[in-house]
């Protein structure tokens, strides 16, 4: 277990060295930073005087030297917009990203396990190919897209005038269809309560959650469909093996034969498709932050590429890249809590 | 309206209770702002932008500002007069107190105006100004080095700093005053201003807070908004859905898109002003040995539909075209229209010698400008009607700059605005000869050059009496329109929304400041 550890952690610092590399020999098509930090009539001596303090004009050697020097000591270096060191501005977006992935990971897991166990138990009832037409729609429409139809119905409101209104039903209908609005389309709020440090959340209050609502399910919009159609499909997969027939023809009750016997094995993909995806669905944080000028680290991502940001961008990068290892090792440890069979270290059982 | 209910309110009030109350002003209002940007830093002289100019005035006061019909209005200069060719007296207002408590005084101008010149981002722009001096606590005399006409114009950009809480050492052993770009200095992280209003909360990309200063000077203005909150909201679609949605009481920037939607949409108002950035195309004459021919340039000028790019593209939402100065300018030229004649366009080719046409390469920024990319897609399905091929390449506003000072295409998309607000601006910045000691020419693409209407401008820029002034400035629209210089485009409009009760009209301007001290919210439920 402690070697396993010792491993990925080892794995975090290589990735980390990787994309600080990469990062750092595209910086020159990141645009230039300068040019967003100056009127546009300040004259080309005062730009250069600029560049050379900030240390752009040294060549990529030299600054990634003096990058990586810095950086084990955990410095890594100060954000040009925000001027304050890069790993602060991201700890202090960060508790805002979480939560909305954490709030979207949730809709998904409510949601799609039910989904997908009544569609693999009943594949042919209407509800279980309404539930699939659906989900065929919710995969091929992008999240910002669905992100402004959630604001336009839900914050903005529409009014429906199609059936006729003179008409009990007719008014009845248009009625049903209208919505009023008024749910936050934008920010987290001015409603949140401090955890600790810089950890606002929105959990805590109503307020709070209204702002949380909209973001979180457009973000969840994404990867519900597919949760549903995997586990519809291993599901499926599942019930027909022998051990679950063996288990129907002891007479074991089907619920206990779905939800324990059957459910159990079709989470083991699930899990590791899902510890991938929840990475993906990091970087989605990028579009729905923008819609919903949600401050946390996507929107920041967003808004330091325009700004050329190059210190706040590398490490952004590199954290990202740690995210992506930590929530693999996570993946890795549930794996072996559910399926004990699982030798972590990857030694010959 | 609701000042006086509310004063008729508190008398009959005070009557009936037999009580004195106190004065009331207008009650108290929050204003909820969604701008594209939040200002950078709390630094006025860190960066000359937009968005640091609308801080400005939310926080500080100008010695002079610009009203809508771009006259002078007095602030916390009262009274001017030119002494003699190059010096200026100007008489300060009394009583006004900064944020801090500390008093408002000569010195702090002089203060000012010295740091202004420490800036880079103001440097250039100050350079005329040879030095200033208190004479008294309340008259300051501003020198130039040479007769310089646009002094006021200048006052514009002069916002008092409270030299006394600027100055000295911070606990860390920095000097307060100092200007550090993306740097941590004492000024980016405080601020003490004479403005209406005073920051009390700012955590940066996220929101702003403002509450109306006790103290402010301006006990005549109207405005009645005693909070602000502003969060930035650069997406353009979320920025309007935040208006429409009520998250919001005022946007800034609505796009073209939707503009008929806020235009119909209950409840919001949409406020249209003229803008006076000049969009346009410049042509590279030291790649494309064409473009040196006066009629090619003609030419292309004439192939290039100002007003259907106004009209269908831009949807109404510019001026077209046919100089750099818009109306209001100095040196705005009326008898100067936007041309298009294609079969003289496709004559003036021939003549040239160019009737088979020939291919050019063209770079545009794509969220730059409004409509950016597709104008720029328009104009080289225009210029291709005379044979000319265009290449076109769009890029983001961080890539297209660097791209742009390469130099290596030839056609590029610029815009400009004046910072001084005059015509003699434009010229200088694009269109003048490239000279890298001046600077001038310095976002001249092509490598145009006419001497002749350089020293007409010069000229211009050191003539005192305006009248003259603006006759010469004039001229020299005339003689670049002829030349062609400068593919000029439109006038890119601005656009604000503000929800019912938000009287915003009146304080929106073509300079993109609003002036919120002075808004006045009326809404229908007091």
């Amino acid at each position: 277990m402690i070697a396993f550890l010792i491993k990925r952690l080892m794995h975090a610092i290589l990735v980390m060295f990787v994309i600080s590399v990469l990062a750092f020999a595209i910086q020159d098509n990141l645009g230039d930073p300068v040019q967003q930090m100056v009127g546009q009539s300040v004259p080309e001596s005062e730009r250069e005087a600029l560049r050379e303090r900030l240390g752009l004009n040294d060549s990529f050697l030299i600054q990634y030297v003096r990058f990586a020097k810095n950086a084990v000591q955990g410095d890594f270096g100060d954000s040009y917009f925000y001027r304050e060191p890069a790993l602060e501005v991201i700890a202090r977006h960060l508790p805002a990203t979480l939560e909305l992935v954490f709030a979207a990971t949730l809709i998904i897991v409510l949601f799609s396990v039910p989904i997908g166990v009544y569609s693999a138990i009943k594949p042919r009832s209407p509800i279980s190919r309404l539930f699939m037409g659906i989900s065929i729609i919710g995969i091929s429409i992008p999240v910002f897209l669905t992100a402004i139809v959630l604001i336009q119905i839900f914050s903005i409101g529409v009014t429906v005038t199609l059936f006729p209104e003179s008409t009990g039903w007719g008014a009845w209908l248009n009625a049903f269809f209208s919505t009023e609005g008024n749910m936050p389309s934008f920010g987290r709020g001015y409603d949140l309560v401090n955890v600790v440090g810089n950890w606002d959340t929105n959990l805590a209050t109503w307020n709070g959650l209204q702002h949380l609502v909209l973001p979180a399910v457009s973000l969840a919009s994404i990867m519900l469909p597919l949760f549903i159609r995997l586990i519809r499909a291993e599901m499926m997969e599942v019930l027909q093996s022998e051990y679950v027939k063996y288990a129907r023809a002891k007479g074991i009750s089907m619920r206990r034969v779905y939800f324990v016997h059957a459910l159990k094995n079709t989470m083991l993909p699930v899990i590791t498709v899902g510890g991938v995806q929840i990475g993906t669905m990091v970087a989605y944080t990028i579009l729905t932050e923008t819609v919903f000028q949600w401050p946390g680290m996507g929107l920041m991502f967003l808004d330091a590429i325009n700004r050329a940001d190059i210190p706040l961008i590398v490490t952004y990068l590199m954290i990202v890249g740690v995210i992506f290892v930590v929530t693999n090792t996570i993946v890795d440890l549930i794996y072996g809590l559910v399926n004990p069979t699982v030798k972590l270290t990857g030694k010959p059982a | 309206m609701t000042l006086k209910k509310t004063l008729l309110a508190s008398v009959i009030g005070a009557v009936v209770a037999g009580t004195t109350l106190l004065p009331m002003t207008a009650s108290a209002e929050t204003l909820r702002i969604g701008y594209s940007a939040d200002p950078e830093t709390l630094d006025i002289h860190e960066q000359l932008s937009g968005g640091m100019l609308r801080f400005s005035h939310l926080t500080f006061d100008p010695l002079v500002r610009w009203t809508k019909d771009f006259q002078f209005e007095p602030r916390l200069a009262t009274e001017w007069e030119q002494v003699d060719e190059t010096t200026m007296r100007m008489t300060l207002r009394e009583g006004v107190t900064f944020h801090s408590g500390n008093e408002f005084t000569a010195k702090d101008v002089v203060w000012t105006i010295e740091r202004l010149k420490e800036s880079p981002d103001y440097r250039a722009i100050f350079e005329p100004v040879a030095s200033a001096e208190a004479v008294d606590d309340y008259t300051v005399e501003i020198v130039t080095s040479e007769p310089y006409p646009l002094l006021l114009n200048l006052a514009t950009y002069i916002f008092p700093m409270d030299s006394e809480f600027y100055t000295g050492e911070t606990d860390d052993g920095n000097d307060k005053t100092e200007i550090v770009k993306a740097g941590n200095s004492f000024a980016s992280r405080n601020v003490s201003g004479t403005g209406p209003f005073v920051v009390t909360d700012r955590r940066q990309g996220v929101r702003v807070d403002f509450e109306r200063f006790e103290d402010y000077w301006d006990t005549e203005s109207e405005g009645n908004v005693s909070s602000i909150v502003l969060t930035p909201i650069a997406e353009n679609a979320s920025r309007v859905a935040a208006l429409l949605s009520g998250g919001v009481d005022f946007i800034d920037a609505v796009p073209p898109n939707d503009l008929d939607r806020v235009r119909e949409a209950d409840g919001v108002n949409l406020i249209e002003i003229d803008g006076t950035r000049i969009i346009g195309f410049q042509m590279n004459e030291e790649r494309v040995e064409a473009f040196q021919d006066v009629r090619v340039r003609q030419a292309v000028d004439l192939a290039i539909n100002q007003e259907a790019i106004a009209d269908r593209l831009m949807r109404g939402f510019a001026t077209p075209a046919g100089q750099f100065s818009p109306d209001g300018y100095s040196g705005h030229n009326p008898d100067l229209a936007p041309r298009y004649d294609i079969e003289r366009a496709k004559e003036l080719m021939a003549e040239a010698g160019y009737e088979e046409g020939f291919s050019v390469e063209m770079i545009a920024p794509n969220n730059r400008y409004v409509n950016d990319a597709q104008i720029a897609q328009a104009v080289a399905n225009m210029l291709a009607q005379i044979n000319i091929n265009v290449d076109l390449r769009t890029m983001p506003l961080a890539q297209y700059w660097p791209e742009y000072d390469t130099r290596q295409s030839d056609m590029a998309m610029i815009g400009w605005h004046a910072d001084t607000e005059d015509t003699a601006n434009f010229f200088q910045y694009l269109s003048f000869c490239i000279d890298d000691e001046t600077g001038a020419g310095q976002y001249n693409y092509g490598n145009y050059c006419n001497e002749e209407i350089d020293a007409l401008v010069t000229e211009a820029d050191s003539e005192t009496d305006l009248e003259k002034r603006n006759e010469m400035l004039r001229e020299a629209e005339a003689m670049l329109y002829e030349d062609v210089g400068y593919i000029m485009l439109h006038w890119q409009n601005l656009a604000y929304a503000a929800a019912d009760g938000i009287e915003a009209e009146p304080v929106v301007n073509a300079i993109d400041f609003p002036y919120l001290g002075d808004l006045v919210i009326n809404r229908s439920d007091d």
